[in-house]
């Protein structure tokens, strides 16, 4: 057996384990899919003296419609999340990513909880989470519930701004109106590996055919998923089809201060990398936000 | 530490036995059920031979503790072929195609073909490839695993000769085994 020895604890309810989560402080771990957390417990990079198992709270799962936003359930699968109508509608860029992470084997039990809550700088969710500026609602029993915005959740390498006793219960996804363009794109030396870099973006046009909005989020190019907003804030007045995409990729990558280096890449290397993901990913966003102009225009 | 009781079903058969939180369904199933047919390769997810079913769902076993399988009902490797020792068409395909060498891997990719072609009857070759990505195979070089795949070849009859496209090079092969589409 790998892990070290621990207390296992299923509760019944969210309240419950709330509940629990006061009780045991940070002696305890929340366990979702277990993806992430299973193997740092294996290689005994982590131990916990009690795990605290919320897989099976069906009232954690689930894709409800508000608003303004979508709301996905932190306990919501991976595979669900991809397979969801409402998600491919509403927040098309959360359904273009799910099939990015790892392989079908690992999405049928990672949550997008706990993928947002294991808050990998080069995880999918974290980084569309930061790009479409989403809110991560969070519970505890003695604090209650709590809306964090995502430029305010992902505090450093592996770290959020969630306290011990808290759990994650959902993320709210703001909807884009019409007229706008999504795309993501990474590279990974082999399919399902976490990515050497990559990028995720979301246009919206006005009517002049100019960029009304621009997101524009980075992953596996520092401690935390990032925002570049330096090329976002160049992109919008611009017109989307004369903007160079290529110019936009190298604007994102200024200023990066820690970018990882390991097996996979050196610092240039990713930044070279970074550079062209943007550019593909801007490149497909703004050409399908175009391209929806036209299609609308094209209607009797 | 305190050992718990498990309760779960395994290929069908209700299984009772104690086990530490700590200890994966993976080992549960090996070491206290005595099926050694699920293998492990890596132990933290990365390899894909621990593959099986949980309510018919594709998991990693090192990657769940069978703490967790309480009332639930897992599909091994044991439980594909059929009572008689016949192989379920996808491990006879496996046979067939050359899809394995030293099996190490195979019990893993026989629960994720068995999967795929559930749920994706008529997957295309880039399917096929993204749906075994998650499998690791050091002996084969996968183009044998490829082939298995395919669904012309599980739909076949003995001796039929078909034909078909992978990695853009066309390739003919005689079908031996008994046809059957895959469950
Ligand atoms: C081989 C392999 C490849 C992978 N590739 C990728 C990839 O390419 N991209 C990617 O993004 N991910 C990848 N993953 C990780 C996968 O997405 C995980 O599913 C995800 O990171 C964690 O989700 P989980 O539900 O399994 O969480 P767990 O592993 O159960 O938990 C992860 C962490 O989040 C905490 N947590 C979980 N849920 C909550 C909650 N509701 N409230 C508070 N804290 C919580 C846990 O305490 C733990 O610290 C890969 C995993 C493997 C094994
Ligand atoms: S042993 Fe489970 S994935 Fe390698
Ligand atoms: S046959 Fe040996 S690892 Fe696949």
């Amino acid at each position: 057996m790998k892990p070290a020895p621990f207390e296992y604890h299923r509760p019944g309810s969210l309240d419950e384990a709330t509940a629990l989560l006061a009780e045991l402080g940070d002696e305890a771990k929340v366990l979702a899919g277990g993806q992430s957390l299973v193997p740092m417990l294996s290689l005994r990079l982590a131990y916990f003296d009690h795990v605290v198992d919320i897989s099976r709270l069906t009232e954690l799962r689930g894709v409800t419609a508000a608003d303004g936003y979508l709301r996905v359930g932190a306990g919501t699968t991976e595979t669900a999340v991809g397979a969801d109508l409402d998600v491919a509608r509403a927040v098309p860029l959360l359904t273009r990513a799910t099939p990015l992470i790892g392989h079908f084997q690992i999405r049928n039990r990672g949550t997008l909880g706990g993928s947002v809550a294991h808050a990998d700088p080069a995880g999918e969710y974290p980084v569309v989470a930061l790009t479409l500026d989403a809110e991560i609602e969070a519970v505890s029993a003695a604090g209650g519930h709590r809306v964090i915005p995502a430029a305010d959740f992902f505090t450093g390498l592996w770290s959020t701004a969630l306290e011990p006793d808290e759990l994650l219960v959902g993320v709210r996804f703001p909807v884009w109106g019409a007229r706008s363009g999504f795309a993501v794109e990474e590279f990974a030396r082999r399919s399902g590996d976490f990515a050497v870099a990559g990028a995720g973006g979301g246009v919206a046009l006005d009517a002049d055919e100019r960029v009304a909005r621009a997101a524009i989020g980075l992953l596996g190019l520092g401690s935390t998923p990032l925002r570049a907003s330096g090329a976002e804030a160049a992109a919008v007045g611009q017109r989307a089809d004369e903007l160079d995409a290529a110019e936009l990729g190298r604007l994102a990558m200024s200023g990066l201060e820690d970018v990882p280096a390991d097996l996979q890449g050196s610092a240039d290397y990713r930044i070279r990398v970074g550079a062209a993901m943007v550019a593909r990913a801007w490149a497909a966003a703004s050409n399908e936000a175009i391209g929806q102009r036209a299609a609308v225009g094209a209607r009797p | 530490m305190t050992e718990l009781t498990v309760r779960l079903t395994v290929n069908g058969e209700t299984v009772e036995q104690t086990a530490e939180p700590r200890m994966t369904l993976a080992d549960f199933l090996r070491e206290r059920c005595g099926l050694t047919g699920t293998h492990l390769g890596c132990e933290h997810g990365a390899c894909g031979a621990c593959t099986l079913l949980v309510d018919g769902v594709a998991v990693r076993s090192c990657l769940m503790f069978a703490v967790q399988a309480d009332g639930l009902s897992v599909t091994t490797v044991e439980g594909i072929a059929a009572a008689d020792g016949t192989l379920s068409p996808v491990q006879a395909a496996l046979r067939d195609c050359h899809g394995l060498q030293c099996g190490f891997c195979t019990p893993g990719f026989v629960m994720s073909i068995t999967a795929l072609l559930r749920d994706n009857p008529t997957p295309t070759d880039e399917e096929i490839r993204e749906g075994l990505s998650g499998n690791f195979c050091r002996c084969t070089g996968y183009q044998g695993i490829l082939a298995a795949v395919r669904v012309p070849l599980l739909t076949a009859a003995p001796g039929d000769v078909r034909s078909y496209e992978n990695g853009g090079r066309e390739i003919s092969q005689t079908f031996r085994v008994t046809g059957g589409t895959s469950d």
